[in-house]
């Protein structure tokens, strides 16, 4: 295992041309977009706009992705970030940063565990055994905040939505830590091609002796701990938790990075920075539609047709084809 | 009989539930609250009986949602704007229905693709056209639509069998007929049991992937068309998340996610057991909605467990050599 520390990603040139892509296009559309001022400490302009409305669902991705590599899905992030916003959000005036944070990411922890048990020990399937969370947690989201918005004044939670780490948002750095915290674990050590030995094919991976249980486990509690930490964020960035709307649909969001990032939904091989790159990608489309004075609305449509150029582009069908035209023209 | 296990434990559910309101509520017992609770859920109904198909042959169908949204707004337009009349607008949107789901199963079946992911970005693209068509609210005014709401079969008590809930159990009727009693039916749950063994026994696995996506598409449409006769308008923002009800619907209905199994009865009850959680929440005033959500998540899981051990008690009762899939 030593031989390979860091594996470079051994795709993602289109991914990043994608998103420079956009990010040209939007240029074009709004010449003022590469734009960077610095003021009261902290940088501004479209581009770190993009990476800080991204974070959430960057966030999001970084566990998701874990899960899909096992051949699972989590549907609950949504709602599991809307409970750690509504926990953060309830306690940020009565308690100290360090217990409120502790609960909301504990939080986190304790519905990711739930959904890695009914998963691994149960054996129901990802969808349906994340559906329970995802249907149930909006509710206790609301069940903590009593049916209210709740806000909160304490500037420490609120340093995370508008406070600056050497001029960046704290949600971007937050983020970027996260990214090479779970590379470090996932990449530094075998873990990572365990996941990936365990996604390809689970029954020949536990055959060979990975403890598939345990490592299913562990990438659903990941994945809860990164809502969670997304939900703090979503909650600090309008300094309260509407327990209807955080972190509505975002789970279609980070499935969508994770697809783009070139993860198969079939599991196996994964890319935690590439599913990084596909919620940029996102988020900078999404941006990019506001400032061309585009009706939002066409936001959806034009994500549909991202969608659906990405799944081409992955279909088994349409490589086969590729490999076979390519095979006739040499 | 292990077979009808699951589905007679979600009547039971029901039946306790309703007793258990009727027994917390002295005027829940009565034919109109069963008649208003039919009428209140006809378009999940209607829409979860295309789900239970797609569910059964081991898909799944995030789009229905989006699909009835856009139903309503289509109508809405197309009848107070263009002044199409109802009768053609109805027929106009089954066809685009009936297409886009035809899309939809022909990128599953020929490109490989997963249904979770396809039916995904087809959520996104029948929302983002209704978002295009109009952002607001828009009133129906055709007087069909008032004909159709005052023409209801009244059964005393005020009681009122409505015409959405009369389409509702048509739906029901027709959808077990067509899955239990035909050879489309036969095939649907052929596929969810193995596709690679169904097209060894010669089904045409494409084409009744296509068909089955078409038949949910244009159960939505349907939903629509009856959801915009309950209220009387057409909203792009209408039906969110109701495929995530339609699911839990069919899933409490006995329905197995992985494909293989279910009955449209079953899912009928489903419906039924979330109209039972709605109605039981107004009766009692003071709960708020979110118990809704609460109680429909332990409902799920109760029935997942359930359906969990059920299935382990079968595959040990199989003779020794023989394997799940």
């Amino acid at each position: 295992m030593s031989a390979m520390p860091f594996r470079l990603p051994r795709i993602g040139t289109s991914q990043v041309a994608a998103l420079l892509a956009i990010l040209a296009m939007n240029w074009l559309v709004s010449p003022q977009f590469f734009e960077i001022r610095l003021q009261d400490g902290r940088l501004f302009g479209s581009l770190i706009d993009v990476l800080n409305r991204g974070a959430p669902v960057a966030l999001l991705s970084l566990g998701m992705v874990l899960v899909v590599a096992m051949r699972g899905i989590d549907l609950s992030v949504g709602a599991v970030m809307a409970i750690a916003g509504a926990i953060a959000a309830s306690l940020a005036d009565s308690h100290s940063l360090p217990v409120v944070l502790a609960a909301a990411l504990g939080a986190g922890l304790l519905c990711g565990l739930w959904n890695g048990i009914l998963v691994a020990v149960f054996g129901i399937q990802p969808i349906v055994a994340t559906l329970i969370l995802m249907v149930a947690g909006r509710g206790i989201a609301q069940l903590i905040t009593e049916g209210r918005i709740v806000t909160f004044t304490s500037p420490s939670l609120a340093w995370f939505g508008g406070g600056s780490v050497l001029g960046l948002p704290p949600p971007v750095v937050l983020t970027l830590a996260m990214l090479v915290l779970t590379l470090v674990i996932v990449r530094g050590t075998a873990l990572g091609l365990l996941i990936e030995a365990t996604g390809a094919n689970a029954k020949a991976s536990a055959l060979a002796g990975v403890g598939t249980r345990l490592i299913t486990i562990a990438t659903y509690v990941w994945c809860g701990l990164c809502a969670a930490l997304a939900g703090v964020v979503a909650a600090a960035d309008i300094l309260g938790a509407d327990a209807n709307n955080a972190g509505l649909w975002l789970e279609l969001d980070a499935i969508l990075a994770v697809v783009i990032g070139g993860t198969s939904l079939l599991g196996g091989r994964f890319s935690l920075v590439l599913a990084v790159v596909g919620a940029l990608i996102i988020q900078a489309m999404n941006t990019g539609i506001l400032l061309s004075g585009f009706p939002p609305e066409t936001n959806l449509i034009v994500k549909a047709m991202v969608v659906l150029a990405v799944l081409l582009a992955q279909s088994p069908r349409l490589s086969g084809l590729a490999t076979f035209l390519r095979g006739k023209s040499r | 009989m292990i077979r009808f296990m699951p589905l007679a434990a979600t009547t039971v559910v029901f039946l306790l539930g309703f007793l258990a309101c009727a027994i917390a509520f002295p005027n829940f017992a009565s034919l109109r609250v069963v008649m208003d609770l039919l009428t209140d859920n006809a378009f999940l109904g209607i829409v979860a009986v295309g789900m239970t198909f797609v569910i059964i042959s081991g898909g799944i169908d995030l789009s229905v949602g989006a699909v009835i949204g856009f139903t309503t707004v289509f109508l809405a337009l197309a009848i107070e704007r263009a002044g199409i009349p109802p009768v053609a607008a109805f027929a106009l949107i089954l066809v685009i229905c009936a297409l886009y789901g035809a899309l939809m199963g022909a990128a599953i079946q020929y490109f490989e693709l997963p249904a979770f992911i396809v039916t995904l970005a087809g959520m996104f693209l029948a929302r983002g056209a209704s978002f295009l068509l109009s952002t607001e609210s828009i009133p129906i005014n055709a007087p069909l639509y008032a004909d159709l709401a005052d023409n209801a079969l009244r059964l005393g008590g005020g009681a009122r069998l409505t015409v959405p809930a009369m389409i509702m159990l048509a739906v029901v009727l027709g959808g077990a007929a067509l899955l239990h009693f035909t050879r489309f039916g036969a095939n649907v749950y052929a596929l969810g049991g193995s596709r690679g063994s169904a097209a060894l026994m010669g089904i045409d696995v494409g084409r009744t992937t296509v068909a089955i996506y078409t038949l949910s598409s244009v159960l939505a449409g349907v939903a629509g068309i009856v959801f915009s006769l309950y209220t009387s308008s057409g909203y792009s923002l209408s039906a969110v998340g109701v495929e995530l009800d339609a699911i839990a619907a069919a899933v409490i209905g006995g329905t197995l996610l992985s494909g293989g199994y279910g009955f449209v009865f079953g899912t009928f009850v489903g419906v039924l057991i979330q109209g039972l959680i709605q109605t039981y929440i107004t009766f009692d005033g003071t709960l708020s909605s979110w118990w809704a959500k609460i109680a429909t998540g332990l409902l799920l899981f109760a029935f997942i467990a359930f359906q969990q051990a059920t299935l382990h008690v079968a595959r040990r009762r199989r003779p020794a050599g023989v394997t799940s899939p």
